[in-house]
């Protein structure tokens, strides 16, 4: 009693902190950091900064492929040709550069070509000839996949000079306290603080905002087949530079980056980005990312029988979303006179979302 | 009113999760649940199929020196001069499918076989239908022959044992030759049946291997594919069993095959502490694993993987202690050759069991010349050296 009147500022802070972690917002961090409370419990090891560098280098790859999901579902749409992209890129990689470390740029190059072009694709067919994103890039997904498996044989040639794999694999050594800097983790927070800059420029805020609502934005000028084929071009891009850093970490295969689109989904979903667009956080889509790996790591040194594990998985990311949409559900529930976070949509008296405001106004319609 | 019960369902829910992740982070509670598998070790593991394959490897093959796609274990042979019949013969070839780089290694052999059938005038044509691993396609596809085939023969690689049984009794029905190689179904009907010693045989020789170059104790990580796959499970409980009478403790993953999987899974063993060997019920994927010992700068383990070209030359460039157990590719030019013996009237094994010789280290470096330049998914037993085309098709990965 008498900590609380003394040091109120400490107690609302920390009120405060706790409320933020609570929330949806800040439920994957929360999921985070018992995750990684819990590993380290299970083994003291992975608190050791050279491990968990390492941990941040094996998890670069799916962070990437959830930043670039981030910013398609965001806008509204999916995109399902993420894994297909970095399984066509390692393939690309391991074929065409081979033994010769003098082909690495020139096919580095040519594989960030390949990424724009498609997400040209899946951005135009999906604005343009008004084919959902869905269908659109489940049949870029096939396409990839057929064309691997009719280069390759369904065997690539090889791996790719060790120098090209390098970024994947190696890193600054002789780091102190942290023996080794990889460069995927390099790589990684250079894209986290691209990705942070595109969300707070006018374009991130019109995705969102496209996201949200297409029809408003159209009547307000926005060029929303552009704005959403640049998401589908960063996110194929992420999954190339992705593609570049797993060559590296795993080798040529043609089962590379296979499930990974859904793995970036999962990663966006647990971080409290809403499926069908309009709010979401990069940075949280990230933290999902980090969370799902952690989870695997945790089962690994939890010993869990390996025919449990896909069950266990499943179970916690199920609970995990569904604890942010009861806990979104319940704030809105407490703040009802306040105009819905949701630009565009009624603010809704009875705390329901949106389903019953809808039904409200067509029945008044 | 029904909001409350969502709610109360959502809270529900959370709390069961919360104590089930509860249990999995507390390693103390972690072996109770342990509590299933026994019921799947009854499933795989056959005492009496263990033991017949564990002595077929110590038989010396008959048949054909230098040629080990036509040689044969403890056969008995099965008359087919009821089939005896002059000309080209059209097969219908019902494939499960070529959805692996095995399956893709024997399906190019198998058509270079083919060719050389067609010019000694044997074979007419083949015609293949490739179930892309689906039982139902498969017993489609079966169907579609028998009833408009216009077939001679039928050839079938089943995609999985029980469900395509009455699909193969129905091409028996026919009265036409049928060979069955591969995986195996539940009837004695086809004239042939070809396929390696089998999945125990695998699980012994490397298990063996393995235990013979570790101390009891030691910690041996075991990588495979996918669960519930016949060929698969038999060979890791057979190895299972014997590891478990040897005391090594083996932990086993599934990893899809997929590299950085398999990467994360070594890693994360190697942090929790020293692993001595590593285990794999098939190849794919064992360079992977072999790099994660280096990227944490540890010794590298005893290990088994299986003839894969990848696997071969990281093991000849690193020098491990290592075994390359086989499941012979060469048998998809075995099953076009059978069909030339059986119009030919020539007597064939009812049960054709092929050698299936691990690749010792004494024999790796051969076995690397023979298949220099092939690439990595390529299979060193693919039996395909005396074939046109050898080695650029294989080279290529021209697939038909």
């Amino acid at each position: 009693m008498s900590l609380t009147t003394t040091s109120p500022t400490f107690g609302s802070r920390a009120l405060g902190a706790i409320r933020v972690l609570i929330s949806p917002r800040g439920a994957v961090f929360l999921l985070l950091a018992v995750l990684l409370v819990s590993v380290t419990v299970l083994n003291p090891n992975f608190a050791d900064p050279s491990q968990f560098i390492r941990f941040i280098q094996r998890v670069s790859p799916i962070a990437l492929v959830a930043i670039g999901q981030y910013f398609v579902i965001v806008s509204g749409e999916f995109d399902l040709s993420m894994g297909s992209v970095i399984t066509a890129q390692v393939v690309i990689a391991g074929n065409l550069i081979g033994q010769d470390e003098s082909k690495s740029v020139p096919v580095l190059l040519l594989m960030i070509a390949f990424g724009i072009v498609v997400g040209l694709v899946n951005g135009l067919v999906t604005t343009l000839l008004g084919v959902p994103s869905f269908i659109v890039t489940l049949g870029m997904m096939l396409a990839l996949l057929g064309g691997v498996f009719y280069v390759t044989g369904g065997s690539a040639s090889g791996n790719p000079a060790d120098g090209f794999r390098e970024i994947g694999r190696g890193g600054i050594r002789g780091v102190p306290v942290f023996d080794i800097i990889p460069w995927a983790v390099i790589v990684l927070a250079i894209a986290l603080v691209v990705a942070i800059w595109i969300s707070k420029s006018p374009f991130g805020k019109t995705l969102i905002a496209v996201g949200d609502n297409v029809t408003t934005q159209q009547f307000s000028g926005v060029r929303v087949w552009w704005v959403k084929t640049r998401a589908f071009i960063i996110s194929a891009l992420c999954s190339t530079v992705a593609g570049v850093l797993l060559v590296g970490y795993a080798g040529v295969h043609p089962s590379v980056g296979r499930g990974y689109e859904f793995i970036a989904i999962t990663a966006v979903v647990l971080g409290g980005v809403v499926l069908g667009g309009g709010r979401g956080w990069v940075v949280a889509a990230v933290a999902g990312a980090f969370a799902l790996e952690a989870l695997f790591t945790l089962l690994n040194f939890a010993d869990v029988p390996s025919t449990w594990r896909d069950t266990i998985q499943g179970v916690i990311i199920i609970a995990a979303v569904a604890y942010s949409a009861v806990a979104f559900r319940a704030r809105r529930k407490t703040r009802t006179p306040q105009a819905s976070p949701i630009s565009g949509k009624e603010p809704d008296p009875d705390g329901d979302p949106a389903q019953s405001a809808h039904t409200q106004q067509n029945h008044g319609g | 009113m029904r909001r409350s019960i969502n709610t109360a369902a959502a809270i529900v829910g959370i709390a069961a999760v919360v104590a089930l992740a509860g249990c999995t982070t507390d390693p103390s509670v972690t072996t109770p649940t342990n509590d299933p598998p026994p019921t799947e070790e009854i499933n795989w593991f056959d005492q009496a199929v263990f033991d017949k394959q564990d002595a077929e490897r110590g038989v010396t093959p008959e048949g054909p020196e230098g040629q080990p796609w036509l040689q044969y274990i403890n056969a008995e042979f099965t008359d087919t001069s009821a089939f005896a019949s002059p000309g080209a013969k059209k097969v219908c070839f019902a494939n499960a499918s070529i959805s692996n780089p095995w399956r893709v290694t024997g399906w190019i052999t198998m058509n270079q076989q083919l060719k050389v059938l067609q010019d000694s005038g044997a074979i007419s044509e083949m015609e293949t239908r490739d179930a892309q691993d689906s039982d139902d396609t498969q017993i489609a596809d079966i169907d579609f022959f028998i009833e408009d085939g216009n077939c001679d023969l039928f050839l079938i690689s089943p995609n999985s044992t029980a469900a395509m049984t009455p699909a193969v009794e129905r091409a028996c029905a026919t009265g036409k030759p049928v060979i069955v190689f591969d995986r195996g179904v539940l009837t004695d009907c086809p004239v042939t049946f070809i396929h390696p010693i089998g999945g125990f045989a695998w699980g012994i020789d490397t298990a063996e291997f393995l235990i013979g170059n570790l101390e009891p104790g030691d910690k041996v990580v075991a990588l495979r594919i996918l669960p519930g796959v016949d060929v698969l499970e038999t060979r890791w409980a057979a190895a299972k069993k014997l590891f478990e009478e040897a005391g090594i403790e083996a932990v086993d993953y599934f990893t899809g095959a997929d590299p950085a999987e398999i990467k994360k899974i070594i890693s994360d063993e190697l942090a929790k502490g020293d692993v001595k060997g590593v285990w794999m019920d098939a190849g794919d994927g064992g360079v992977a694993a072999l790099e994660a010992f280096e990227d944490a700068g540890v010794d590298y383990p005893v290990m088994t993987g299986e003839d894969q070209i990848a696997f071969l030359k990281k093991w000849q460039s690193t020098g491990i202690t290592g075994l390359a157990p086989v499941y012979s590719n060469f048998q998809w030019r075995t099953a076009l050759l059978a069909v030339q013996k059986i119009f030919a009237g020539e007597e064939v094994p009812k049960e054709w069991i092929l050698p299936q010789k691990p690749i010792t280290a004494s024999e790796l470096d051969a076995v690397l010349t023979v298949n220099e330049g092939m690439p990595d998914g390529h299979y060193a037993t693919f039996g395909g050296e005396d074939l046109p085309g050898y080695p650029e098709v294989w080279q290529q990965r021209i697939v038909p």
